[in-house]
């Protein structure tokens, strides 16, 4: 049975904050070195933030469940959401050539992560599934 | 903690200075400062991210959107102070090359002289 944390947070930006408070906990639970840390941290933000202007378009008070898996050899980070899906292939970086505001938050999410899985459309909503690597104990 | 924004003129530049962290709640509130500067068509624009704790993507294109506004009456917008976890978001995003950084602001005050 692995470790696992289940937060509820509402689509306010507000919470964002805390959020990050408490991810930065499970990474260090999880053993990643600060610097990771801070890292998984900013990558679980965007995907959040993204849920908040995307799939709920910005409307405060939908839910968004967020689910920490310390597994034996990866931390998996579950975001759930009940918004609107997300096109799957619309999930990519953008180039990072074309200076412009808006659209780096998945290139940031996909540069610090070793797996982003997006499953969209499913009964408990989209799915977003986050994987670091921990590092091996010694 | 909400964002601090304040504004100081020093020489030749408008200092934004910016303490806190930057992100989906905050950065509104930067945005309306740095375009408020840039409507104003402010010369020199500089942005102070030393009390910055965090950034996010957010708060890196309202930058990117205050350069862009600058660039169109030939005004010059820089950084400075970026912390380790700050400059790694432009590390990794390759802004560290669109933007002009400096370490410190004297030497920042000093550049944007020129």
């Amino acid at each position: 049975m692995p470790n696992t944390i289940k937060l509820h947070i509402t689509s306010d930006p507000k919470f964002l904050r805390v959020l990050r408070a408490a991810i930065g906990q499970v990474c260090s639970l999880a053993g990643l070195p600060r610097r990771q840390s801070s890292m998984v941290v900013l990558a679980v933000d965007e995907a959040c933030s993204n849920v908040i202007k995307h799939a709920y378009k910005g409307k405060s008070g939908q839910p968004i469940i967020i689910i920490c898996s310390i597994l034996p050899t990866k931390l998996e980070i579950t975001i759930l959401d009940h918004g609107e899906p997300a096109d799957a292939k619309m999930i990519k970086s953008r180039r990072l050539d074309d200076i412009r505001p808006g659209g780096l938050g998945i290139h940031l999410i996909k540069s610090v992560m070793d797996e982003v899985c997006y499953i969209n459309g499913t009964e408990a909503g989209n799915r977003l599934i986050l994987c670091k690597n921990l590092p091996e104990r010694k | 903690m909400k964002v601090e924004v304040t504004t100081e003129s020093k020489d030749h530049a408008v200092l934004v200075h910016i303490k806190g962290e930057v992100d989906l709640y905050s950065s509104p509130e930067v945005r309306k400062q740095i375009l408020k500067l840039t409507k104003e068509k402010t010369p020199a624009i500089l942005i102070d991210l030393e009390n910055v704790s965090y950034m996010d993507s957010s708060g890196v294109a309202t930058l990117i959107e205050g350069l862009q506004q600058c660039g169109k009456y030939k005004g010059k917008f820089a950084l400075v102070g970026l912390r380790a976890s700050v400059k790694e978001v432009f590390e990794l995003t390759r802004l560290d090359k669109v933007f002009e950084i400096h370490k410190d602001l004297k030497t920042a005050l000093e550049k944007i002289k020129t």
